[in-house]
């Protein structure tokens, strides 16, 4: 039961986001960035860190309205968007479960969030402070939330950084189960190509800023079947793809 | 959970802690201070009072028939109703208006600028000039007195508010706008929450000095409450009385602060005592 229009792909066309400092110097982040993510993709937005990934997340969220250009979202009736940010940006005052129902439309305040919480495996924490939380914990509210609101668009913004391995593989393998549960459009901001292979159906990598795309990578593989030997077999044809990109400026061994 | 029935439980009995001795004694050891320090006092004023014995300075024995007998006569319970209202019309006014004007400056860079030398003009008019000019433009009235003392508070009130508004986290209100947050859920659970430790501030500082201008605004320009009693025992010369009324007030303003103030303070900040 998609609603009508859904089907319509996300579609950024930004000319150029520039940005000036207090002293007079400016700096472009972007120029001639265009691309598109299907519906129901989950699309990685891959580049050196400092190219403008995040700046374009924050041009789509509508948190930032000083550039030229434009985008479309996958139009819908209430067409609802949810991000999950770099920092899980959860209110301190507010405990685990009041932070998830918040950010839901009225109508869906009393929902029965159960099922999510068990599969995030917060049914312990949900009336636990935020401070309570450690930060893969907190990042894992931040899912829930994104989650919850059922997104026609679900954002997120390195959403696996500054963890240990450990955690963070178990945080991307509970992303994967939930997302496809009930895949939404989604595109992911990381400078993590292992993380994007093992995740996205299509990678699409930028340059050093100004950003602009370089070329897409589409992973026709359905994510069940990525065992390691499929892993490094994607890399090895990411890296020829695009050679010098991984190791150079991603830090990828 | 497990962490809030710990909690609970050691605030229920403080016996069954390790060392029960030592435990029970620290936690009476504040009050019992306090009830040795207020002796002292007491035992220090007797001890002067008798050893300068004069109608000005009373001893605290005295002081004491006199509250009994305004308590006993309704006088001392009218009054001091009287003026508790306007305490708490006046605080009220000033801290809604303060806020609203605060939070504004606060957000917007451009108004502060501009209305900035206004904030220090008001801060710096001495509360008597604006109490007596209230008088003369609005008349001897209960809306010139409640109006004159917020005047006098809503400066400070809008210091500290701007300050609040200026320290706001941009990234809760961007994820508020993402989620989509409707005005009134803005207002309830990202702006108040974290301008919570100012409107703290704010009314702590208000009430201490909003009670001292009402007294004032009575002794100018009102017929009742406890300032009036004042002025009025000042002509007589009745120091005892005074005194009465002074203690009997201050008293008042401590139950406010340990009863009402405090318990709100310790639920609105919940969310933070228990950080691990």
């Amino acid at each position: 039961m998609q609603p009508v229009g859904a089907a319509a792909p996300l579609r950024v066309d930004i000319a150029e986001k520039t940005f000036r400092s207090s002293e007079g110097v400016s700096v472009t982040a972007l120029k001639n960035l265009a691309f598109e993510v299907r519906q129901g993709e989950f699309a990685c937005l891959v580049g050196p860190s400092g190219c403008g990934k995040t700046t374009t997340l924050r041009i789509l969220l509508g948190l930032d309205t000083d550039f030229s250009g434009s985008f479309q979202m996958p139009a819908s009736d209430d067409g609802r968007i949810a991000a999950v940010f770099q920092e899980p940006t959860l209110l301190p005052w507010r405990t685990v479960e009041q932070n998830v129902r918040l950010a839901l439309p009225k109508a869906m305040r009393h929902t029965d969030l159960t099922r999510l919480f068990d599969s995030l495996g917060l049914s312990q924490m949900r009336e636990l402070y935020p401070s309570e939380l450690s930060l893969g914990l907190a990042r894992r509210v931040a899912l829930a939330r994104a989650f919850a609101v059922e997104p026609t668009v679900l954002f997120l913004d390195e959403p696996f950084v500054s963890l240990d391995d450990q955690t963070a593989e178990r945080l991307r393998y509970l992303v994967l189960s939930v997302w496809s549960a009930r895949p939404t459009t989604a595109l992911m901001v990381t400078h993590n190509v292992r993380e994007a292979l093992m995740l996205s159906d299509r990678i699409i990598l930028l340059s050093a800023r100004p950003a602009h795309v370089l070329g897409y990578f589409d992973i026709r593989i359905p994510r069940e079947s990525r065992n390691p030997q499929v892993m490094s077999d994607l890399a090895r044809s990411f890296r020829q793809k695009f050679p010098g990109v991984m190791q150079a400026e991603m830090g990828y061994p | 959970m497990n962490l809030e029935h710990h909690d609970r439980a050691r605030d229920i009995e403080p016996l069954t802690e390790a060392q029960p001795r030592r435990r029970s004694f620290s936690s009476i050891a504040p009050a019992l201070t306090v009830i040795v320090s207020l002796a002292g006092l007491y035992l220090l004023w007797s001890v002067a009072a008798s050893l300068w014995p004069s109608r000005a300075f009373p001893h605290p024995d005295q002081v004491w028939v006199v509250l009994v007998q305004d308590t006993l006569n309704g006088e001392l319970p009218y009054n001091l109703a009287i003026t508790l209202a306007r305490v708490f019309a006046a605080f009220v006014v000033a801290m809604v208006i303060g806020s609203v004007i605060g939070i504004l400056l606060g957000i917007y860079n451009r108004a502060d600028q501009f209305f900035n030398p206004w904030v220090v003009l008001f801060l710096n008019i001495p509360a008597l000039v604006i109490i007596v000019l209230a008088y003369i433009w609005f008349g001897l009235n209960e809306v010139a007195a409640i109006g004159a003392v917020a005047v006098n508070k809503i400066p400070n009130v809008v210091v500290t508010m701007r300050e609040g508004a200026r320290a706001l986290d941009p990234r809760y209100a961007e994820m508020a706008k993402v989620y989509r947050f409707s005005a009134f859920d803005r207002l309830r659970h990202i702006l108040l929450p974290q301008l919570q430790p100012y409107f703290a501030a704010s009314a702590r500082t208000g009430i201490a000095l909003i009670w001292k201008i009402v007294l004032v605004v009575e002794l100018l320009g009102r017929s009742n409450g406890v300032g009036f009693q004042i002025h009025l025992y000042f002509q007589l010369f009745d120091v005892a009385a005074i005194l009465a009324y002074t203690l009997a007030f201050v008293a008042i303003m401590l139950f406010i602060e340990l009863l009402l103030v405090q318990p709100f303070e310790r639920y609105a900040t919940r969310w933070r005592r228990r950080a691990a």
